[in-house]
């Protein structure tokens, strides 16, 4: 299979404010990019703009995927194209139970011309389904019947969208700091099931600051973001470099991106005053 | 996206209540409400002079009553409105012996089927009277009496005599005063002592008629230690002009007996449903109302329980779902009279369109209710900018030595909500059907398996063309 994803000249403004200013990214099926750079500097931004977030409001530049452009897409649209996020703070839904969730979800994505109220996957059929797929991720097989999200703790949270992930099987994810917030232990798991689930079988976009995620998912390309723009793209090692120094050097190297960072940060915090 | 399909299985759907029956009844009194029909009624029922009289002096008050001048705009001429039709000269123990159309209405909506299925007992009520009737015959056997209380005040006079009027006498409120001077039909229920009946037992009521009122009086005595669930649905078809549900619901739970009472209301657009519900739990009684309001143009309905012995409970769990030209005033009422008594409110409402949803509650504790318990919690969820929800909590205590709480919260549906659904998928439709099922699921998770799947089904229809 080949499928590309491609960001060109992205620009993205959340009320008013620009964040992202140019971004260009383009991901193949198969491969493994981390996305890394210092706080505000537009990570989670792109994730939720490639993944059609109605607020990210995108006032230039493209999103494709195999050629198709989708930048005018609805998030349920990109979904059944294949596009996927775990989010970093997942939402709630309560009362409404996992797996009938994840059974509409995965009926949708399998089924893109699914029109509403058309049969979903077979109970029997999709009950199995979950039932092997958790028992893969070591999730407890209770969970199915509790609520989207509700009074999850942060690593349960990680771990369902992990499952969400794995019942979609999309062409394109992207892991927005799905090891933040674990212990040690909770991390090496989610890592070593990112590793199973996604590897080779979808083209990831990990976003994150930890090593043990990308230990267990060894980046072909690191891309490195500041001010709004991938400012440097490299392989393994600039992962292994950020982690061990930090973004000294970038921030260095990148003076005109270090002050569009700065300045957003100080945007950010004008705005949670 | 697939509008067009969905718009046409609605319609469909929607049929499926919105459906007129050509049926001839064998009397159909004028129009208007006043002595002369009141005493037509009666005499059409070959009543006892009691009944007679109770009807007269209800009509009285009835006039005597103002409006009420809080709820919802009330707009009904009495004067226009059919107050007694009878379908048939008789009521039917199988259904064949109820008239076809009557029949093939009821096996529309499912009701035969059901009955098969998982009932211990069903009555379907049509226009003013009962037209069939069923009880499992080991209930029978059991002394359990579950007949339309026209019937009962002939069969069973000692028993609702003592009993009816006693709990929602005439002067409560306009309405009450206004189905007692005109009631029609009915259940009527008796579980002896220490019965307890694993099946819910089912009344429908069906409006058929324009310009029909229906009055229905129901009254359900569960003896010492017995235990009974009663469930009843409600449509009707649209008309142009309204119809009025006025319906009184009377409760007794005995010393530790315990009764559940679930209503799924789906009446069309065009009714007014101004319902008088209300039990009385004695010791260690558990007394639950389980009260879905989907339909109606104006729903007036508070479910009350009074806890009148030490130990009695009283739960009540009200869903309200208000649509375009809906009014769902819909709550609670709990009184707690002795010590040790414990309540609970489970409010949920969601707006829509335009509809506008109140939750109206009271909780009382008397002097002297030591030790009681009472919780309240109302959600309200707004689906858009046209649509209201209100809420008027009133709690009155008058002991100290008791714990009540309140929590209420209303939301707009949540935008990162519908986002994250919509990033897995689902559409915009289905994504607020999911929200809106979740807030309902507390309702759902306590209806027999069957109604919950036509509850889902009723909110999917009321959830579809949310979304341009």
């Amino acid at each position: 299979m080949s499928h590309i994803l491609r960001i060109e000249n992205l620009h993205v403004a959340v009320e008013g404010k620009a964040i992202l200013r140019g971004v260009n990214l383009e991901m193949k099926f198969g491969e493994t990019h981390a996305l890394m750079g210092p706080n505000g500097s537009g990570k989670s931004t792109l994730g939720l703009a490639i993944a059609g977030h109605p607020n990210y409001e995108i006032t230039a530049g493209t999103i494709s995927l195999d050629g198709e452009d989708i930048t005018e897409w609805e998030a349920d649209q990109r979904a059944r194209a294949g596009i996927f996020m775990a989010f970093q703070r997942p939402v709630a839904i309560p009362g409404v139970k996992t797996a009938d969730f994840l059974r509409h979800a995965a009926t949708n994505v399998r089924r893109p011309d699914r029109k509403e109220g058309e049969d979903l996957i077979p109970m029997r059929e999709f009950r199995k389904e979950l039932k092997s797929k958790m028992e893969q991720l070591k999730i407890d097989s209770e969970f199915a019947r509790r609520y989207v999200n509700d009074g999850f703790s942060g690593g349960e949270m990680k771990r369902a969208e992990i499952l969400t992930m794995a019942m979609l099987s999309p062409k394109f994810s992207i892991l927005d700091e799905t090891d933040s917030g674990l212990d040690a232990d909770a991390v090496k798991l989610a890592s070593a099931s990112i590793a199973e689930i996604g590897r080779d079988k979808m083209g990831l976009l990990i976003i994150t600051h930890h090593d043990k995620l990308l230990e267990h998912n060894p980046p072909q390309f690191t891309h490195v973001m500041l001010g709004g723009r991938i400012v440097e793209t490299g392989g393994a090692e600039l992962a292994r470099e950020l982690h061990d120094h930090g973004y000294e050097r970038i921030r260095k190297t990148y003076p005109d991106a270090e002050a569009a960072n700065q300045e957003m940060l100080g945007k950010e915090e004008a705005v949670a005053v | 996206m697939s509008t067009d399909t969905a718009s046409s299985e609605s319609i469909g759907e929607i049929n499926k209540y919105d459906f007129r029956t050509e049926s001839k009844a064998v009397f159909k009194a004028r129009k208007g409400v006043d002595a002369e029909i009141v005493n037509q009624i009666s005499e059409m029922k070959n009543e006892p002079e009691w009944m007679r009289d109770f009807r007269l002096k209800a009509l009285e008050i009835f006039h005597s009553k103002p409006m009420p001048t809080w709820g919802g705009d009330i707009d009904i001429d009495f004067q226009d409105i059919y107050y007694y039709l009878k379908p048939t000269d008789k009521q039917g123990r199988t259904w064949d012996e109820v008239p076809q159309e009557i029949k093939d209405t009821f096996d529309k909506l499912g009701i035969p089927e059901a009955e098969k299925k998982f009932l211990s007992g069903v009555k379907a009520q049509f226009e003013s009277e009962v037209v069939y009737g069923s009880l499992k015959q080991d209930l029978a056997d059991q002394g359990v009496i579950f007949t339309d209380t026209d019937s009962a005040v002939r069969d069973y006079p000692d028993l609702v005599r003592e009993y009816f009027g006693t709990i929602i006498p005439s002067t409560d409120n306009k309405f009450a005063a206004l189905n007692s001077a005109v009631w029609s039909g009915g259940s009527f229920i008796y579980v002896p002592k220490g019965v307890k009946i694993e099946f819910p037992l089912q009344a429908y009521f069906r409006i058929n008629a324009e310009n029909m009122g229906q009055f229905e009086r129901t009254l359900i005595i569960v003896d010492e230690g017995a235990s009974v669930h009663y469930v009843e649905g409600c449509t009707a078809p649209m008309y142009s002009s309204e119809s009025l549900h006025s319906a009184v619901v009377e409760i007794i739970c005995k010393r530790g007996s315990r009764c559940r009472y679930t209503t799924i209301q789906n009446w069309a657009n065009n009714i007014y449903n101004l319902v008088t519900k209300r039990a009385v739990a004695y010791a260690d009684a558990t007394m639950e109302w389980v009260d879905g309001n989907l339909g109606s143009k104006l729903t007036m309905k508070y479910p009350a329980v009074y806890m009148l012995e030490p130990g009695a409970r009283g739960e009540i769990l009200s869903i309200a779902f208000a649509s375009k030209g809906q009014h769902q005033d819909a709550g609670a009422k709990l009184v707690h009279c002795a010590p040790n008594t414990t309540g609970q409110i489970i409010s949920k409402s969601i707006s829509k369109g335009g509809g506008r949803s109140s939750y109206r509650g009271l909780v009382k504790v008397e002097k002297g209710a030591k030790n009681s318990k009472c919780n309240v919690v109302c959600d309200a969820l707004i689906l858009d900018p046209k649509s209201r929800s209100d809420t008027y909590p009133y709690i009155e205590i008058l002991d100290q030595d008791v714990s009540v709480g309140h929590e209420a919260s209303v939301s707009r549906i949540g935008e990162e909500q519908m986002f994250y659904l919509m990033s897995r998928g689902l559409s915009e439709a289905e994504a607020s059907t999911m929200i809106v099922n979740g807030v309902i699921e507390p309702l759902v998770k306590e209806l027999p398996m069957e109604y919950a799947v036509e509850m889902n089904r009723l909110i999917q229809l009321q959830m579809e063309g949310s979304v341009g």
